[in-house]
């Protein structure tokens, strides 16, 4: 047996006598994806536990080093874990920014203090993480921020006003951009803080979107303190990091369209399609809607493809353009959002419901999804700001 | 397999790169399309890629091929459609040759395949009967006679046919007229009693010949495949057709883009350089990503045809379908970027957009290939 058979098997044994029951269901719409935190002892202790044993292993994150709690395994071993855990339909044990953006920005560019202090809890679950990016004056031109942090000796008072702060009102600790030189231009006056919420400065208040869910808040800050040490980076060196941790997360948006799909998840296009549009010869029976379909389900290959296009490239030592992840977070959204807008024409006046009977579970979900992902071309950066970097950096075209 | 080249690949690549720099400049198709000249390509450059191993590449050294596969075909398409080098490297190698491969017997492959792979024999795939691509829908019939076929009907865009030294013809020997079953392939000398062909000067400079066939006989020998049979082998060859077209797209296309991009940091107005608006950076952009999924499918195409994954034939016309919607988008747009240039015939872009244009319907449009696609799978 090989290597990677026999870790198989390990991962299969231990999976078996360690992911309870209750974690192996799909989502049913009402369950929230579990995001730990400080507050974790208030949510689902199934979960909880289906996370902390995993941590154990450290694998809620499977290739990050084990010195700082992560698994430590190869990316091979990583994808037989993921086809493990798929294999019994295991959820994720863990949802979190934490895992997604800052963990691998602090292991490339963090101090070794900063990594011992602040990965370990991301891996356990321990401390939920929101962002704080963009401001009310600051959205595509986000190096206009204004939030301020004065230097006080060992510490930064910081005020000001964050906006589209994911899951703030839950979080723990928050990584922010702030403006530490008012005098400098506005890219070199920006430093990269970490501030606890757990403190009288800071509140929060939810924003509710079109969708009806409200996953963004405000963050306020008056008079917050962060600690000195938690300043990432260089002093006014912030944007570099920023634009780092970026890459982290366009990847994350633009993979949106492959999550694990939930109970009420609709059933595949083409299938939706011949229910709703009826069938002539065994086809749908729509040509045109069927049309979309085919281009809808070739787009989303020709992306899986050049996505895996682009990991063989870098495998193979090929230079890969740092604007890569601006091209996958344009397409990838764009097609998400082609695809919801795509099922909505298919269920018709079934798609127009928003709660109550009459209506599937997955059509209201449907809809609402559809209206969620008009966001997704505009979180994590804009679709033109994602053209403004391909054309600067990839193409060369001048400012 | 990783959707990577192989060192050799690339090796590949860098040899096709220069020799039709040097030796196939876009100036050549201006050359021969204004001088008319009667092949429509040079035969000394034809020789000299035969020379170079091209017109064998996918074939077994058996018949003096480089037993290569059609990856590697692809890989030198992409090449000559970077300076649309015009060659009968589609028509004779790419449709012709696989036509051979995969359905001539042996003793046919001796016969014909052979000549292919050293550029003397010229093969032209003469299959299309209306405006659009739409290979079951034959009205061509083959009739037995004795103990051979006659062959009466008409066929269209026969591309490189009034040189072709040999015809594959699709005809009906059973069923009606947009059946599926009961198609044969011939392969029929273009000088039999009885062969019409006239030249068809296309819109690119290239050539695709009007068919007629009157009574033409047939010899139980110059039957391809099976009896009746004929659409299961036309599917292969088409796959090979689709993937290998894809790939010569791709290199025109991306060229088009390169010199459209040149122009865009050289021309000036307003006292800046053009592609420092952000209305065409944009666009440029968006040109840029169709190119980067473009040469995945491809790819990707090319090795499961290599490969012979299952899926081999729906990634063949998902690439086939995605150049043909790009091919449009990206070759207008390059000659809007272009400005008033872009419109004279002594700008090339033009030339781009023409060639463009006549690749995008060959082998069927992105509709067709959709269609396709839908219905393998199932829908």
């Amino acid at each position: 047996m090989s290597d990677l058979e026999s870790f198989r098997a390990e991962v299969r044994d231990w999976l078996e006598k360690n992911c309870p029951p209750e974690m192996r269901t799909p989502y049913d719409g009402q369950t929230q994806s579990y995001w730990g935190g400080r507050k974790r002892h208030e949510q689902d202790p199934i979960a909880r536990g289906w996370c902390e044993r995993m941590a154990e292993r450290g694998w809620t994150a499977p290739t990050w080093p084990r010195e700082y709690g992560g698994g430590g395994l190869s990316r091979a071993e990583a994808r037989v874990l993921e086809q493990e855990m798929a294999r019994i339909h295991a959820r994720p044990p863990l949802a979190s920014i934490g895992l997604m953006m800052l963990g691998p920005m602090l292991l490339e560019t963090g101090t070794e203090e900063q990594k011992r202090e602040h990965v370990p809890p991301i891996v356990k679950g321990e401390i939920k993480w929101c962002q704080g990016y963009s401001e009310p004056g600051a959205g595509s031109d986000l190096a206009s921020l204004q939030t301020r942090a004065e230097d006080r000796g060992d510490h930064f008072i910081v005020n000001g006003q964050k906006i589209w702060t994911s899951g703030a009102d839950t979080a723990d600790m928050i990584f922010c951009l702030v403006r530490t030189d008012p005098e400098a231009p506005k890219h070199d006056g920006i430093s990269f803080l970490l501030i606890d919420m757990d403190q009288p400065g800071v509140t929060t208040s939810p924003i509710r979107l079109i969708s009806g869910s409200s996953p963004f808040c405000q963050t306020f800050f008056s008079d917050a303190r962060a600690e000195k040490r938690d300043l990432i980076g260089t002093l006014n060196g912030g944007w570099t990091v920023a634009k780092r941790l970026l890459q982290f997360e366009r990847q994350g948006i633009g993979n949106m369209g492959n999550r694990n799909p939930g109970a009420n998840a609709p059933p595949p296009l083409p299938e939706l399609a011949k229910r709703y549009c009826g069938t002539r010869d065994g086809r749908i029976a729509d040509p045109l809607i069927r049309d979309r379909v085919a281009r809808l389900e070739m787009q989303q290959q020709a992306i899986q493809k050049t996505m895996a296009r682009s990991g063989d490239e870098a495998k193979a030592g090929q230079n890969v353009s740092a604007a890569t992840s601006s091209s996958f977070k344009l397409i990838g959204t764009e097609c998400n959002q082609a695809k919801f807008d795509l099922m909505t024409s298919i269920l018709g006046a079934q798609s127009l419901g928003w709660e109550g009977d009459g209506f599937e579970a997955y059509e209201l979900e449907t809809t609402r999804q559809w209206l969620r992902s008009f966001a997704n071309t505009i979180e994590g950066g804009t679709s033109e700001v994602q053209l403004n970097i391909i054309a600067k950096r990839v193409l060369g075209l001048p400012d | 397999m990783p959707l990577v080249l192989t060192e050799e690949q690339e090796l590949l690549r860098e040899t096709a790169r220069e020799f039709v720099a040097e030796r196939a400049p876009i100036a050549q198709l201006r050359q021969l399309r204004d001088e008319r000249d009667p092949s429509g390509f040079s035969r000394e450059l034809w020789s000299e890629m035969a020379q170079l191993g091209w017109a064998g590449i996918p074939f077994s050294e058996e018949y003096g091929g480089a037993d290569l596969g059609y990856t590697e075909l692809g890989i030198v398409l992409e090449e000559t459609g970077r300076t649309l080098a015009a060659s009968p490297l589609v028509s004779s190698v790419l449709l012709g040759g696989s036509t051979l491969l995969l359905g001539g017997n042996e003793t046919q492959r001796k016969e014909w395949l052979t000549g292919v792979c050293g550029g003397e024999t010229l093969l032209a795939l003469a299959i299309q009967e209306g405006p659009h691509h739409s290979p079951w829908n034959v009205a061509t019939r083959a009739e037995t006679d004795g103990d051979g076929y006659r062959l009466n009907g008409a066929k269209t865009f026969v591309v490189d046919g009034h040189v072709a030294d040999r015809l594959i013809v699709a005809a009906r020997s059973a069923g009606e007229q947009s059946e599926r079953d009961g198609l044969t392939l011939f392969c029929v000398d273009a000088s039999a009693p009885g062969v019409g062909l006239a030249r068809a000067s296309m819109v690119d400079g290239r050539n695709a010949a009007r068919l007629t066939l009157d009574g033409v006989r047939a010899e139980r020998s110059e039957v391809l495949g099976e009896i009746g049979q004929g659409a299961e082998l036309l599917d292969a060859v088409l796959d090979r057709g689709a993937a290998g077209l894809a790939a010569e797209m791709l290199g025109s296309l991306d060229t088009a883009f390169q010199k459209t991009l040149a122009y865009l940091k050289q021309r000036e107005q307003f006292g800046v350089p053009i592609g420092s608006f952000q209305a065409l950076k944009h666009r440029a952009a968006r040109m840029f990503v169709q190119l980067e999924l473009s040469r995945s499918v491809v790819l990707d195409a090319l090795q499961a045809l290599d490969g012979d994954h299952p899926d081999a034939s729906a990634k063949a016309s998902l690439a086939k379908a995605q150049l043909s919607d790009a091919a449009p988008s990206i070759a207008n747009e390059c000659v809007q970027m272009h400005g008033g240039i872009g419109v004279t015939d002594e700008e090339d872009i033009g030339l781009y957009l023409k060639r463009a244009r006549v690749t995008q319907f060959a082998l069927g449009d992105a509709a067709f290939h959709r269609d396709r696609y839908a219905g393998m799978h199932g829908y």
